[in-house]
């Protein structure tokens, strides 16, 4: 049995203790009263194919793989409007980040779903130097899918990016330099041992 | 008197990155008003929205409190203020979910150890945003005091978007409709459209890059908007808003048969004219859709 799988052995048949013990904010799924203020509050709200009260009654009625295979989660756009108007005050945008994250952790979440791929690009950059390259992160992301689609969503990205270098709001020597903070190995040190911790405290280690 | 504040300008505000002129405009409105912005040595990216993905729970908390304990190591005694609402956020919702969790605490001390803070992190520093510090500390009244060049005939929607709204907000101010952005623009003399309505419409955030329909079609609601209630150009405090609202617009019009051509600037942009501030200080010179009724202001010489 691989590591993964031991780590959701002991909650076999009980999805929500699963999410209460791994998913950042989970012991608040039980909260939810089903009224679905947050389905009506989201911007991508038509998007979501379970929106989130359906999610949490998904995970109570114990429908992990539907949960965790799911685009939903992958719709937020971080605008916390959900949270400030849940009448039961759920950290619904935390709830749903930590689905995602999980779900990713998994294995179990939507390969190609551009918003999973984006975020891990994202990250990645970061992680790299401590903070955001911003030429390398738009390039990663057109360039995702191979060289000839590369070259073409860039070119349908060109007059914005040529309007960026154009206002100086883009480096063009992005690519050699740049997102690096100067203790960029303590950074990195301090990320791999935060994973380490975190990992084993969520059974992935 | 200068006021000291410990600065986190964040990722974007660096040179040759996407909002380095909401930083040239903050510089100049800061020496303007008398607040001295210390940076934080070293600051690291706050993960952003998008960083809880790949990165996870606590290494995302790492990189926040990375650059609270440097704060609080080197600025001692000095609020931290963001200008960049994710930073501001991010920054602040490590403070309080290491507040609430003595484990999450103990094993972000452990990570932050190996990049040689592991005692400087106390989480004791109040984190704040830029408008904050410009409604609480300074206030609206003496905001006003050095407006040379009021910005009389312009009539400017004010876009506040998510996060410097919710989930924490500015005090005083309602998440539904929130009016300091109306108020920061009466401050410099110009006219508010205070019945747009789509001034907390969210603009897609990081899913402008990954989901563009999606997003464009938020981005169209609130450029759209803004026509509708006779504003002539957007101001936001955010310059994930200002880039998305901006920048989107032409493949926007392609996509809708629109004609947008809506400037979209920083509040700090219109104190920085208003103070008397040339066009360069105020770097309009980075808006791709130019905000050329400022600038004019900008040119005459003041009253």
């Amino acid at each position: 049995m691989s590591d993964r799988r031991m780590a959701v052995g002991n909650y076999r048949n009980d999805f929500l203790k699963e999410v209460e013990a791994n998913v950042e904010d989970g012991e608040w799924v039980k909260m939810c009263m089903q009224c679905g203020v947050c389905a009506g509050s989201c911007p991508l709200g038509p998007y979501w194919e379970h929106p989130p009260q359906e999610i949490f009654m998904m995970i109570r009625a114990g429908l992990r793989d539907d949960v965790l295979s799911s685009e939903s989660m992958w719709m937020c756009t971080s605008c916390y409007n959900c949270i400030v108007r849940c009448p039961r005050e759920l950290p619904i945008t935390h709830i749903m980040h930590g689905l995602a994250n999980y779900a990713h952790r998994l294995g179990l979440a939507p390969k190609m779903n551009p918003t999973r791929r984006f975020a891990k690009l994202f990250w990645n950059n970061i992680a790299a130097g401590g903070r955001a390259n911003e030429l390398k992160l738009s390039l990663g992301l057109y360039f995702m899918d191979g060289f000839a689609t590369g070259i073409k969503k860039s070119l349908q990205m060109l007059p914005i990016g040529l309007g960026m270098l154009k206002t100086r709001r883009l480096n063009p020597f992005g690519l050699l330099a740049g997102g690096n903070c100067k203790d960029r190995k303590g950074i990195q040190a301090m990320l791999k041992k935060a994973k380490e911790l975190e990992d084993k405290r969520k059974g992935f280690a | 008197m200068t006021k000291q504040y410990s600065f986190y300008p964040g990722c974007s505000s660096e040179t040759k990155a996407s909002a380095v002129n909401y930083m040239t405009s903050v510089n100049a409105m800061c020496k303007t008003l008398g607040i001295a912005l210390n940076e934080i040595p070293d600051w690291n990216c706050c993960g952003a929205s998008i960083g809880y993905a790949e990165g996870g729970e606590l290494p995302r908390h790492a990189m926040n409190a990375r650059n609270i304990a440097l704060s609080e190591k080197h600025n001692p005694g000095q609020d931290i203020v963001a200008t960049c609402a994710a930073c501001w956020l991010g920054a602040k919702e490590t403070q309080r979910c290491l507040q609430h969790s003595r484990r999450l605490l103990d094993d972000t001390k452990t990570a932050l150890s190996e990049a040689g803070l592991g005692k400087d992190y106390k989480g004791e520093v109040p984190i704040r945003h830029m408008v904050e510090v410009l409604i609480e500390d300074i206030g609206y009244e003496a905001l006003a005091k050095p407006v040379v060049k009021p910005l009389t005939d312009i009539k400017i929607a004010g876009y506040v978007g998510c996060q410097t709204n919710r989930p924490f907000g500015v005090a005083g101010e309602s998440f539904e409709n929130p009016k300091y952005l109306d108020k920061l623009v009466e401050t410099v003399g110009g006219e508010p459209a205070k019945k747009y309505d789509q001034k907390v419409t969210c603009c897609g955030g990081a899913l402008a890059f990954s989901e563009p329909e999606k997003s464009q079609a938020q981005i169209r609601k609130i450029v759209e908007s803004a026509y509708d209630h006779g504003a002539e150009m957007i101001v936001t405090p955010c310059p994930v808003c200002q880039m998305n609202v901006e920048i989107y617009q032409d493949q926007i019009n392609a996509r809708y048969g629109t004609k947008f051509h809506m400037p979209v600037t920083y509040y700090s942009q219109l104190m920085t004219v208003a103070y008397g501030g040339t066009a360069k200080q105020a770097g309009l010179d980075g808006n791709i859709i130019r905000a050329e009724k400022l600038e004019k202001i900008a040119a005459k010489p003041a009253k």
